[in-house]
C-alpha cells in the first residue's frame, strides 16, 4: 500500500493480475478432483466472498463498520421468492436484472439515513434498520412464509436455455451453477477491483484515513459515503439472490443481525485491509462453519473461540498474516543477495 | 379499566426488567466505551443461574421463602463472570478501534449461547415455584400475579440504588470521571483498571439480576439473550447510550409501546420499535438523553 508513492516497477503491478487469473484458473479446474459436496461448498463460498468483498467496500475502504447487512443479502433471496411466487419467474437473469434494483434502491434509501453518523452510531443504525426488515419477514408470516421461510427451486439459468428439470437433475445443477457463480463472481470481482482503484475509490480512501483533510479538498464525503453504502448493498444482494437457488429455501435467519455477524467476522477472517482479504475470509469461512457445524453440535462455541483469538493475534486476518510473512522472506532474500 | 391497569403493570414489568439490562450496557458503555454485544447473553445466564439454583433448591426442601435470595445470588454469580471476563478479554483491546472491540464481544456472545446449551441443555428451565409462592392480587375482576408486583418493586430499587452510587457516593465520581476522561483519571493516580473491572461487574450484576427476576415469570430459554440484547439497544438508542436516566425513559418507552403494541398491533411491533430506535438515531444522533 505504502508503494503509491514511487510508482512501482511494471512487474509488480502485474503481479495482483497474474495471482487473480492463476486463482481464477484453479477454481475452474477443481470441481474435476472433488465431489458433489465439496462443489457444492465451494459455491456457498463464492457467495459469501461476493458479500463480503461489497461488505468490506464500506468497512475496508471507506472505514464504516455495517452491523446490518443481513438487510441486504436477505433482501435478495426474498426478492427472489417473491419474484418466483408472484409472476412465476424461473429465470436466474431475470431475478438479477429485477432483484438488483431493488436492492440498490432499499440500499440508497437506507444509506441515505446511515451515512449521516460514523463510528458506533453507524453501526448500530445499519442494525436497527435490518431488524426492522427481519420482523417484517418474521411477522407477516402470509407473505413470507414466516419462520418456515419461502421455498425457491432450481431455476433456469443463461434465459432459460438449460433446465434442471426431471431426474439427475441435483448432481448436473450443483456443478453447472457452480461455474455460473463462478462467472458472475469473477465479473463482480473485477467490478470492484476497479471501483476501488478509480479515483472515487481512492476518493474513499481518503475519507477512511482523513475524513477533515479530506473535506477541505472540496470532496462531499456524505455523498461518497452514500454511493459506497449503495454499492457495497447492491453487492451483497447480489450474493444473496445467487444463495437462495442453491439454499432451495429463504429465512428470516438471513436478514437477523447474528447474520451481519457472520459477514464481519468472515472479512475480518480474511483481512479487511486487503483487496482479496474478503475473497480468501468468505470462501475460508464456508469451510470453517460446515465443519465445525459436522462435527459438534457446539460450533458456536467453536467459531466464538476463533474469532475472539483471530483478533486477538491475527488482526489483520488471513491475507494481511501471508503478506506480512512473504514480505519478511522477501526482505531476508535482499540481505542475503 | 381494570385491563386497562393491568397493562400498565405488565408494561412496569417489563420496563423494571429492561432497565436492569439496559442500564449495565449503558454503565458499561459510559465508561469503557464499548457496546458489549454478549450483555443480553449474560442476562440469560443470570436466568438461567436463578434457574438452575431453584429447581436445587426445591430438590433439597429449601422452604419456598427462602428461594427468593437466591435471586441476588444468581445475579452475584454474573457479576463474578464478569469479573473474570474483563480482565482476560477486554482489556487488551481498549487500545484498538472501536471494531475489534465490536467483535471480541460479539465472539464472545457466540461462546457464551453455546456454553449455556452446553451447560443446561436445550430445553426451558423454570422457577414457577416462586412465582406461585407469591399471592396473587385482585384488579377489578381480574387476577393478577403478585410476583409481578415484587419486581417492579425490585426494578425501582435498582434504580434508586444505582442513582444513589453513580452521583452520591465517591465510588460514582470516581466512575463519572473515568468515564469523562480516562487519560485525566489516570494521571490523577486513579486505578483506572479497577474501575473498569468494577463498572464492568456491576453491569453484570444488573444484567444477571434482570435474568434472574425475569425467569420465575417466564422460563429460561435459549436464544432469550439474543432477543433481549436487541431490545436493550432500542433502549439505549432512544434514551441515550451512556445516559442512566435515558436508561430509565427508554426502557419505560419501549415497554409501553410493546404493550400498546401487543395490544393493538401485533404485527408490526417490533418493526416499530426498530422504527423508533431509528427516528431518533436520525433525528437526535445521541439519544434523548445523551452527550457522547
Amino acid at each position: 500500500m505504502e508503494a503509491a508513492i514511487a510508482r512501482p516497477r511494471l512487474h509488480a503491478r502485474l503481479w495482483p493480475y497474474a495471482g487473480a487469473a492463476l486463482a481464477l484458473l484453479a477454481l475452474i479446474f477443481v470441481p474435476g478432483f472433488v465431489g458433489l459436496y465439496q462443489t457444492q461448498l465451494l459455491t456457498y463460498g463464492l457467495i459469501m466472498a461476493i458479500a463480503a468483498l461489497g461488505f468490506n467496500l464500506l468497512l475496508g475502504y471507506t472505514g464504516l463498520l455495517s452491523f446490518g447487512h443481513s438487510a441486504y443479502f436477505g433482501l435478495g433471496a426474498y426478492t427472489v421468492a417473491f419474484l418466483l411466487q408472484w409472476l412465476g419467474i424461473r429465470s436466474m437473469e431475470l431475478y438479477m436484472l429485477l432483484g438488483l434494483p431493488v436492492v440498490a434502491i432499499v440500499s440508497a434509501a437506507f444509506g441515505y439515513v446511515c451515512v449521516r453518523h460514523t463510528r458506533i452510531f453507524f453501526g448500530i443504525l445499519t442494525l436497527a434498520l435490518s431488524q426492522v426488515l427481519w420482523s417484517l419477514a418474521l411477522k407477516f408470516f402470509w407473505v413470507t412464509g414466516g419462520t418456515d421461510g419461502l421455498r425457491v427451486p432450481r431455476p433456469t439459468l443463461l434465459a432459460g436455455m438449460i433446465d434442471f428439470a426431471g431426474s439427475g437433475g441435483y448432481p448436473r445443477f450443483i456443478l453447472t451453477y457452480y461455474y455460473y457463480v463462478l462467472g458472475v463472481f469473477a465479473l463482480a470481482a473485477a467490478i470492484m477491483w476497479v471501483i476501488v482503484h478509480s479515483p472515487f475509490g481512492k476518493a474513499l480512501q481518503a475519507i477512511r484515513d482523513n475524513e477533515i483533510r479530506a473535506r477541505f479538498l472540496g470532496m462531499r464525503v456524505r455523498r461518497f459515503r452514500w454511493a459506497a453504502f449503495l454499492l457495497s448493498g447492491t453487492f451483497t444482494g447480489l450474493a444473496g439472490i445467487l444463495w437462495v437457488p442453491l439454499n432451495g429455501l429463504t429465512t428470516p435467519d438471513v436478514l437477523y443481525w447474528p447474520f451481519s455477524g457472520e459477514i464481519v467476522f468472515l472479512t475480518l477472517l480474511g483481512g479487511f485491509r486487503n483487496f482479496s482479504g474478503p475473497i480468501v475470509g468468505g470462501i475460508a469461512f464456508t469451510y470453517i462453519k460446515s465443519y465445525a457445524v459436522a462435527s459438534t453440535e457446539y460450533w458456536q462455541l467453536l467459531l466464538g473461540t476463533v474469532l475472539v483469538v483471530l483478533v486477538l493475534l491475527l488482526p489483520t486476518g488471513i491475507v494481511g498474516a501471508l503478506s506480512k510473512i512473504a514480505k519478511r522472506l522477501s526482505a531476508i532474500g535482499e540481505t542475503v543477495r | 379499566m381494570s385491563i386497562l391497569i393491568v397493562q400498565l403493570l405488565n408494561s412496569l414489568f417489563y420496563a423494571s426488567v429492561l432497565f436492569l439490562i439496559a442500564a449495565g450496557l449503558s454503565l458499561i458503555f459510559g465508561v469503557m466505551r464499548i457496546v458489549n454485544l454478549a450483555h443480553g447473553s449474560l442476562f440469560a445466564i443470570g436466568a438461567y443461574i436463578a434457574a438452575w439454583l431453584v429447581g436445587r433448591a426445591i430438590g433439597f426442601g429449601v422452604p419456598v421463602v427462602w428461594l427468593l435470595l437466591i435471586i441476588p445470588v444468581a445475579a452475584l454469580a454474573v457479576a463474578f463472570v464478569g469479573i473474570v471476563i474483563e480482565p482476560l478479554l477486554l482489556r487488551p483491546f481498549y487500545r484498538r478501534a472501536e471494531e475489534y472491540q465490536l467483535l471480541v464481544t460479539f465472539g464472545l456472545l457466540l461462546i457464551l449461547e453455546d456454553l449455556m446449551r452446553l451447560v443446561w441443555g436445550g430445553l426451558p428451565l423454570t422457577a414457577d415455584t416462586v412465582m406461585d409462592a407469591i399471592p396473587s392480587i385482585h384488579i377489578g375482576g381480574l387476577i393478577y400475579p403478585g410476583y409481578n408486583i415484587l419486581v417492579i418493586g425490585i426494578g425501582v430499587a435498582a434504580a434508586i440504588v444505582l442513582w444513589l452510587v453513580v452521583y452520591e457516593t465517591k465510588f460514582g465520581v470516581l466512575l463519572r470521571a473515568t468515564s469523562q476522561d480516562r487519560r485525566m483519571a489516570a494521571a490523577l493516580g486513579l486505578n483506572v483498571g479497577l474501575v473498569y473491572v468494577a463498572a464492568f461487574a456491576i453491569g453484570c450484576f444488573m444484567a444477571g439480576l434482570g435474568g434472574a427476576i425475569v425467569v420465575p415469570s417466564h422460563a429460561a430459554v435459549l436464544g432469550m439473550g439474543v432477543e433481549a440484547l436487541v431490545l436493550a439497544f432500542v433502549v439505549v438508542v432512544v434514551g441515550g447510550l451512556g445516559s442512566l436516566k435515558g436508561a430509565l425513559v427508554g426502557a419505560l418507552i419501549v415497554s409501553f409501546v410493546r404493550t400498546a403494541g401487543i395490544q393493538f398491533f401485533p404485527e408490526v411491533e417490533l418493526a416499530v420499535l426498530y422504527l423508533i430506535a431509528a427516528i431518533v438515531l436520525i433525528a437526535r444522533p445521541t439519544g434523548l438523553f445523551g452527550t457522547a
